[in-house]
Order: C-alpha cells, then structure tokens, then sequence
C-alpha cells in the first residue's frame, strides 16, 4: 500500500526525521491560511498523489505572496497530473501540502528497499539527490552507495560509517547527524513492515542539518492487519476503482490495454496465459487471477469487471483445476452469462479436477458463443481468432 | 530416487486441525503420504483424520520420528511455525500458507539456516514425488511417475507443465513449487544440485516469473554445474513494470527483474527457454530426443 507525502511525513516526525513544516489542504483559501500560519515568505504548493515526477509534471510550485499560494493551489486542485508513473491518463489532485521554503545547500539521495538477493533491507544512499534513482543507476551505478543491514544485528555504526565516507560526508557534525537519520529511517522501516521508503532530496542546509524534502513510502499488504494507523492512512482514490472491486471479491485484477480479456486460476497460469496469447499474435486486455476459492459468484464477478472494458473482443478462461474445481467454474459461466449480458466469445480450457464434468455442463447448456478448447495453446489460438474475426 | 521426500518421509502437519489442514492432510493422507500426525496448541493428546495431535512440534518428533513439517497456519503465525519447527529439529519446512508478510519470513529463514532446516515456500503448492509422497495442496492424480524434475514459482504451472510433460509421455520424479513471495525458502539454485545428483531425473523443467533474481542465479549455476538438460518459461513477458501481478514478488520494480532479462540469462546457459507455457511439453520431449 502506498501513502502521499503529506503522510510519510507525519510518520517521519515520529521517528526524528527532521521535514520541512508543512500543512495539508483541500481548497485554495486553505491552502492560503496555511501559508498564514506557517509564516515566511515563500512556500512550496504541492500536489499530493501516490506518483513520483510530479515537479516534472507541473505539480509542485513556489510561491513567494499568500496571494500567489492561493492561485497555484486553485490551478494544481484539480487539475490530471501526467507523470512517468502515472501513466498517459494522469491523476487527479485532490490534495495540495503547503510547505515552507527551504535553504538548500546540497541535494542527497536516501531509500530503504528490499534486497531480494541478500533478503535484508539495503539502504541506499547517493550524492545524485533530486533526480530519478533509476536513472543514476543506470548511467552511473558507482554513485550509489548500498549497505545492506541484516535485521538479527540492526543497524551499527559501521553501516553508518560506510554512508557517510561513500557520500564524501566529511564534517565529524554532519556526519554524526546523517547516521541518526539512517539508523532512524531503518527503525521506522523494520517496525511498519515498510516495503519501500525513499527520501528524494534529502537536503542539506547551511547549517549542516539533514531535511527530507519529500518522502515516499509503501507497506508490505501482507503485514497491514497489525498496522491499523497505516491502514487508516489509505486513499482509495487513489487506487484502481476496478482492481479493487475484484480484491474485495478475492480476485487479483490488473487492467492491460489489449483485447482479450482473460480469466485465470493462478498468478503464474494468469501471466502465462497472457504471454501466450502475445506470442500468438493477440493483446490480452488484463491480468485477472480467480485465486483458489472461485466459485459461481467469483466467474460472474470476473465476467462483469472484464467486460467493463469496451476494448474487449474476446474472453479466454483458462482453468487449470487443483483445488478449483471445474464444474464449478462451468456454472460460474452459465451464471454469469445469466447475470450479465456476455456479447463477446468465451473461449474456455477447463482441465484437471472434474473437467469431464464440466464439459458436460457446458455441451449440456448449449449457449452459442461459448467456444471450447482442449488445451492452453488451442485456446489462446481460438481467442486470438475470434477478437481478430471481432 | 527422487529428491527431498519419498515413500519413507514421516510428516505432521502444523495447523492439523484447521480447515485447510484438515482437508488438505486427508488428500495427502489419500495420496499414500506417511502423515504421523499433526500439531495444534492446546489440542494435544486428542485424535484428528486417525493420527495423534500433539500441543508442540518437540513432542510430535519424539513421539512420531517425524523429519518434515507441512505448515498451514495463518498468516501472521507462519513465523512462529516455522521457527518453532526448525528449533525442534525438523529437517524440511513446507510451507503452504499465502500471505505472510515479508519481516517474518525473513526472521524466520535466518533462523531456520541457523538449526539447518530447509524450508519451500511460502505461499506455494508443496512438494510431491510422484506416485509416493505429497506434501502440499497439487492434484496428485496429474503427477505420472517419472524422470522429470520441475521447479515452479506458480501452483497452476506446475500443473500446466507436469500435465503436458505426462502426455508427451514423460512422467515427475520430483515436482517442487517454491512459490513466488520476494523471500522463499528453496530456490532454483538449491533443488538444482538436488535434482543433478538424483539418478532418476534426466531433465529439469524450471518455471520462473517477473521480480528478483533467482532465475538469473539459477542460470549462472546451470551454466558451471548442471550437465541434464534444463527447459524453462519465465512467465509474464507482457505484465507492465511497477504492477504486482498477483504473487506478492511478481513485479518489476526499477526496470529490474523483467522476464527478458532472465530469458536471455537462460539461454546464455544453454537452457531451452519457451516462450508460452503451452510449449513446454514439447520442449522436453525435444531436448531428451536429441
């Protein structure tokens, strides 16, 4: 789960992660008393959606007047912020922070990620602050410093060490303050199961403190039952409405922008499925895995979600049936094609647990746009023909 | 031969008496699988599917001989499970459970390393040796005995794959699926030494996904060591970067992890690497031909 800004930095106050002040707003005239309040005379206007590259974007600003706060935050509420990581269809601002103006000596870079490898957290650090981590990592890999810490030891001064002498930190003061940072980031990384926490740019001031200037993080779902401040934190809108209708159906949906919708038991079988389709020269239109409990209601919901999509010409079901069994699934078909109106071909593979049954089911049925398939291959085969003939 | 388990392997299952224990023993217990009984705190003593419940793992190895542990417990217990079972001496953790978080397992790992417990999973289907033992949730009736070994990410692709590897006529001396949340247990490059140095397996099926590394480690180790053939597919060649595609480590995070990458790292190791699933069968029938 991802969390704004705004809220990543409330949670780095609690761990002495020094931040900008800063306050949250929904409206121009809010956004202008918070300006009021924080006092100064310039103020950064930023918007707050669960992307990164929103300066690039347009959606953070300076303002140097109460007046000037007011008007940026009416143009940034409610405009469709466009990002790499939005993808071409933006977001909508619904938030803006307001944030005092900082005195910027130097831009750093911080994060703690997952090492899979290693499997311990890595912190990451770099002297490249304010540009895309990705990028130095590709043009310049040498400029990133990783110092994984494994959890049974936690974080030492050695690790602290091997930061700041790989980011040429040489003042004993600052170097001091940039390993409490570190080792506080790590705490609040461990104790909120985080998945990813990135600081970028960390700045250094003219006195030679450390500020988070931004702050992005996400949580493992898995461990969110024990973290209900950060479950609180959530914002839906933020989320894919569809993908989330389907979680709450124990379906795992990812919306794709080709053609043949597709319904899957498996996450691996789902990926396949769609890697063949591709390789037969068709465009799968999602990512949807029934998950092992699928019943009747699972297949009509599936149906009804896919076929939001108008771009959908076909749909290929592909039941490898271990624990789903697959009459089941067959009634699933013949309720959903009840409950909604399925104007498209199914294709549908069933093999393994009661797939006998199953075919009889659907012969049994007679529905005119069911097609059958024998196997992964003639089915996605027999897909890709019908969104062609479509 | 086969590898891990057979026959012979005595297992309980901890969260015996749940209902995903329950059910899936007895289909283990139907299969032939030596289950010697199972652990569920403050049930010790009583009776479940005709084998003894014990209260700790300690006193179901004492009492049982038991060497393997099949683990159904939720999510947030896994930890515990685990730890617990590798202090008592087991020597094989399977762990069925989807949905640990991510810090337990890595706790749970180390410490399971530290007693010399292997562990599969978690959020996997299990391990079977076809026609003898299966310790986890797969269909045991797609499972022909054979001398394929298959390593698999997914549940439903190690279906997929074992199905068509029997009707190409070929049967599984081993399956294993070892799951695909970013900190698993037994990953290729450990079951692949496994399955080199078993006399019944002549090929080696390996099914990957999107996110991590194991597969690129896994073709740096066939590259030095591995001398049977290997055929793999690495699903999700079409999934969109950033996306979590279902299986909690199924993504592609900073441009890395991408199914090409750990394509082309396959083929440089001479493995054949399928492009659809619904290749593989074929695939191995042609490897073993040549």
């Amino acid at each position: 789960m991802n969390i704004h800004e705004y809220q990543a930095k409330q949670i780095f106050a609690k761990y002495g992660v020094a931040t900008p002040r800063g306050i949250i707003a929904n409206t121009p005239e809010q956004a202008a008393r918070n300006a009021e309040e924080l006092g100064g005379e310039i103020w950064v206007v930023k918007a707050q959606i669960h992307a990164g590259g929103r300066g690039l974007g347009g959606g953070v600003k300076l303002a140097r007047s109460k007046d000037e706060v007011k008007q940026l935050a009416n143009e940034i509420l409610g405009m469709t912020l466009v990002t790499h990581q939005t993808g071409p269809e933006g977001k909508l601002v619904q938030k803006v922070y307001i944030e005092e103006g900082a005195d910027i000596v130097d831009e750093l870079y911080l994060g703690i990620v997952l090492d899979r490898a290693k499997e311990m957290p890595v912190i990451m650090a770099s002297t490249e602050g304010g540009m895309e981590i990705e990028k130095v990592a590709e043009d310049s890999p040498e400029k990133i410093i990783k110092v994984a810490v494994d959890p049974a030891i936690g974080f030492q001064g050695f690790h602290g060490r091997e930061l700041v002498f790989g980011l040429g930190i040489t003042d004993k003061k600052e170097q001091a303050k940039f390993i409490k940072l570190a080792s506080a980031l790590y705490t609040l990384y461990l104790e909120n199961d985080a998945e990813m926490i990135e600081i970028n740019p960390l700045i250094k001031t003219a006195t030679g403190d450390f500020l988070a200037l931004d702050g992005k993080m996400s949580f493992d779902d898995s461990a969110l039952g024990r973290h209900q401040d950060i479950e609180d934190m959530r914002d839906i809108s933020e989320e894919d409405a569809d993908e989330r209708e389907a979680s709450q159906y124990g379906l795992s949906y990812v919306s794709l922008d080709g053609e043949i919708g597709c319904m899957v038991n498996g996450a691996g079988l789902a990926m396949g499925t769609m890697d063949t389709i591709n390789y037969m020269g068709g465009t799968p239109a999602n990512f949807l895995d029934v998950g092992g409990s699928a019943n009747a209601q699972t297949v009509a919901k599936g149906f009804e979600i896919i076929l939001k999509n108008p771009k959908v010409k076909a749909i290929f079901v592909n039941i490898f049936g271990g624990i789903v069994r697959c009459d089941r699934i067959a009634n699933g078909i013949l309720e959903a094609t009840k409950l909604t109106d399925v104007n498209v071909p199914v294709i549908v593979r069933l093999d393994g647990t009661n797939a006998i049954e199953a075919a009889e089911i659907l012969k049994a049925a007679n529905i005119s746009n069911i097609i059958v398939a024998s196997d992964l291959g003639d089915g996605a085969a027999k897909a890709v023909a019908a969104a062609k003939q479509a | 031969m086969s590898i891990l388990v057979n026959k012979d392997t005595k297992i309980i299952v901890q969260g015996f008496t749940g209902k995903e224990g329950t059910f899936h023993a007895q289909q283990c217990i139907d299969y032939g699988s030596k289950i010697v009984g199972g652990v569920t705190p403050n049930k010790g003593g009583q009776e479940h599917l005709g084998k003894p419940v014990f209260n700790t793992v300690a006193e179901a190895i004492e009492s049982t001989g038991a060497t393997v542990s099949m683990i159904f417990v939720p999510p947030v217990f896994v930890a515990d499970a685990v730890m617990e079972a590798a202090e008592a001496g087991i020597k094989l953790a399977v762990i069925i459970t989807e949905g640990a978080p991510v810090r337990d397992m890595q706790k749970a790992k180390a410490y399971a390393i530290k007693h010399g417990m292997m562990t599969i999973g978690p959020n996997c289907p299990g391990i079977i040796t076809a026609e003898e033992c299966k310790i986890g949730i797969m269909p045991g009736m797609i499972f022909k005995k054979g001398s394929i070994g298959l390593i698999s990410k997914s549940g439903t692709l190690t279906y997929e794959g074992a199905n068509q590897v029997c009707n190409e006529g070929f049967g599984i001396s081993t399956a294993v699926g070892i799951g695909g949340d970013p900190i698993i247990g037994l990953s290729y490059k450990d079951l692949l030494p496994m399955f080199e140095a078993d006399p019944e397996t002549e090929a080696i099926v390996m099914i990957g996904e999107i996110g991590g590394d194991l597969e690129i480690q896994a073709a740096a180790y066939i590259k030095e060591h591995i001398t049977k053939p290997v055929v793999a597919f690495i699903a999700g060649q079409t999934a969109p970067a950033g996306k979590r595609m279902g299986h909690a480590g199924a993504i592609i995070s900073g441009g890395a992890g991408t199914a090409k990458e750990k394509m082309e790292a396959l083929e440089a190791a001479g493995v054949r690497v399928v492009v659809s699933p619904a290749e593989i069968g074929k695939a191995v029938a042609e490897v073993l031909s040549k």
